[in-house]
């Protein structure tokens, strides 16, 4: 499968990373090129195999429980120590809403 | 004997006998790193006066019989687990500025039982390469140098290529790293020490910039398998903070160094003869074998028939996982920010991340946006999933016929800079022998074991059943007697 340009656009806007014109082509190459060498994987016959998703090599274990109690919190100091703006105890952004 | 050449064990067993305090082992490592970090570009943050203080600490810890395990000992901690109140970085411009309110698990442990910290290690930006280059803080010098060649600029290999390069070059007595698809094994071969990727599961993820989480862990280098034993003890055990931690009891890692591997059976995965692999890399690996046999071991040839689609698995799975967990990057709770004066929120994330993230992490984070985009995901994702689980099959069925499996830890040794760079997928065959591993969760030792014709080390890889590092660290300990690898850095504390 090959990624024309429109598609490049759209993968680097769903991921939100600015591409500038002159870059696409570039990118369009690359990508294509480790997609086309992906593509080796259609030849394994995985038929009834089922999806290994975690990294547990014993298998899914079930995810364990705690007791549904706050064990953290009250921290708005450290949590809003490295942002970049801030107004009060909240994080600063562009206005989103007119 | 200058203090940045003892072992880890050599060094507490020092200190114990009043042979050296902590502070003036401290001392001599800071020196080192003084000498040669402006050279090999190892650390990208040195913290020398913390490190003398957490010294002067330990010393008066010891003076009252409150010694822990690591007592004393200087060690560089990748720049991808965070330290509070210690710059992280994660090897890239995004993080700049970032210091981190809390602490990893893995390092909280290591200073628990002692241990000092000289630094925060370079590595390949948010642990994405196999040659450091990738780091926004620049590259790392192999403190290895070609005969023919002395020139030449070698990579130490990546990710985790300071934490490598800093315990070879003798500027910490161990590191911490982290391994996703070979970053400890791989750096450890090319710079000619031992490292440990252990079991999924077996450390804590808590606290370390996450890459790809289902094949991320954290292990130690050190300059031999004793010393990583030692240090992955400290590193290791449940923490509630990591839900994918293993509740299970760490075991005496160091006692199963003294082993023997007599009666257990070797195997050679046949599926690992790769085209093009250097004749000194076969002969090596036959050398390895033969060194085991010798002690008793059974070899045994086993088949692991879906190990050639280990890489292209592993290049949907991990840029899916990256393409997920760097999503918190976004210019607006931590790190750097960048946007213009009339840029809406939108446009401050995009700019933010075209502006933060380097060409290799944006490249991963759209490869795995795209095969978890509508339409798609099915055809790359879960396809990649399904033949991962193959990968962990194959393995499972060797298992009832081997105990453990030996195999060359890279396909080359250290390369220099710019070889291999013209096509990422050149970089990403690195990788051919190591990850597997990941992808199957089990444990992988690299061990030094010989040098190619241009004096540059290679090493050894074994890989063990899940949770059994004590068969792992039996079989690199034997390798390592054997092998009985003396050769040195030219460029190293004391050279």
């Amino acid at each position: 499968m090959s990624l024309d340009t429109a598609t490049v656009r759209r993968v680097a806007a769903l991921a939100r990373i600015r591409l500038e014109e002159e870059e696409v082509a570039r990118v369009q190459g690359e990508l294509n090129g480790i997609l086309g060498w992906i593509e080796q994987l259609q030849a394994v016959n995985t038929d009834g195999v089922e999806p290994m998703a975690g990294g547990n090599p014993e298998g899914i274990a079930a995810m364990p429980l705690r007791d549904d109690v706050v064990t953290d919190g009250g921290q708005a100091a450290k949590v809003l120590a490295n942002a970049p703006d801030r107004e009060g105890e909240y994080f600063g952004v562009p206005k989103v809403v007119e | 004997m200058h203090p940045t050449d003892f072992t880890i064990a050599g060094a507490v067993a020092a200190l114990e006998e009043g042979v050296i305090s902590a502070e003036e082992l401290t001392r001599a490592h800071v020196a080192a790193i003084e000498a040669l970090n402006p050279k090999i570009n190892a650390l990208i943050t040195v913290t020398a006066e913390h490190a003398i203080e957490a010294a002067k600490a330990s010393d008066t810890r010891r003076a009252r019989g409150e010694a822990g395990p690591l007592e004393g000992i200087p060690l560089a901690v990748k720049d991808l687990f965070c330290t509070e109140g210690v710059p992280t970085t994660a090897g890239s411009k995004i993080l700049e500025g970032f210091v981190p309110p809390y602490e990893s698990t893995v390092t909280t442990r290591l200073k628990r039982d002692g241990a000092v910290f000289v630094g925060k290690a370079n590595l390949d930006e948010f642990a994405m390469g196999s040659s450091n280059l990738t780091s926004a803080y620049g590259g790392v010098l192999n403190p290895w140098s070609r005969r023919n060649d002395p020139q030449a600029r070698l990579v130490p290999g990546g990710s985790s290529g300071g934490s490598a390069a800093a315990v070879a070059a003798r500027m910490a007595l161990g590191a911490t790293g982290t391994d996703t698809g070979g970053s400890i094994r791989q750096p450890a071969a090319f710079c000619g020490i031992a490292g440990i990727k252990p079991t999924y599961g077996r450390c804590s993820r808590f606290g370390i910039v996450a890459f790809a989480s289902s094949l991320d862990q954290a292990g130690p280098f050190a300059r031999t398998v004793e010393d990583c034993a030692v240090l992955l003890r400290s590193m290791a055990g449940h923490d509630p903070k990591d839900s994918t931690s293993a509740d299970k009891p760490v075991p005496d890692f160091v006692a199963s160094c003294g082993q023997s591997v007599k009666g257990l059976r070797i195997g050679v995965p046949r599926e690992y003869h790769i085209d093009g692999m250097p004749a000194e890399i076969e002969k090596l690996w036959r050398q390895g074998l033969e060194w085991l046999r010798d002690a008793g071991a059974e070899i045994v040839e086993i088949s692991l028939p879906h190990a050639e689609y280990a890489l292209p698995t592993y290049y949907i799975v991990a840029p899916a996982e990256a393409s997920s967990n760097l999503a918190r990057y976004d210019g607006v709770r931590f790190g750097k920010r960048v946007a213009e004066s009339n840029s809406d929120l939108r446009d401050l994330y995009e700019r933010t991340r075209a502006a933060g993230f380097g060409p290799e992490v944006r490249r991963r984070i759209m490869i795995g946006t795209y095969v978890l985009s509508a339409g798609y995901y099915d055809a790359y994702y879960l396809k990649a999933q399904k033949v991962r689980a193959l990968i962990a099959r194959d393995f499972r069925e060797a298992w009832s016929k081997v105990d453990a499996i030996v195999t060359p830890a890279t396909p080359s040794a250290a390369f220099a800079e710019g070889e291999n760079s013209d096509d990422p997928l050149q970089m990403y065959l690195n990788d051919v022998f190591t990850v597997t591993a990941n992808l199957a969760g089990l444990p992988g030792l690299s061990v030094p074991a010989g040098l190619d014709p241009q004096g540059l080390p290679l090493g050894l890889q074994v890989l063990g059943r899940p949770f059994d590092e004590e068969t792992v660290f039996a079989v690199g300990a034997a390798l390592e007697r054997a092998a009985d690898f003396k050769a040195l850095p030219g460029m190293r504390a004391g050279a």
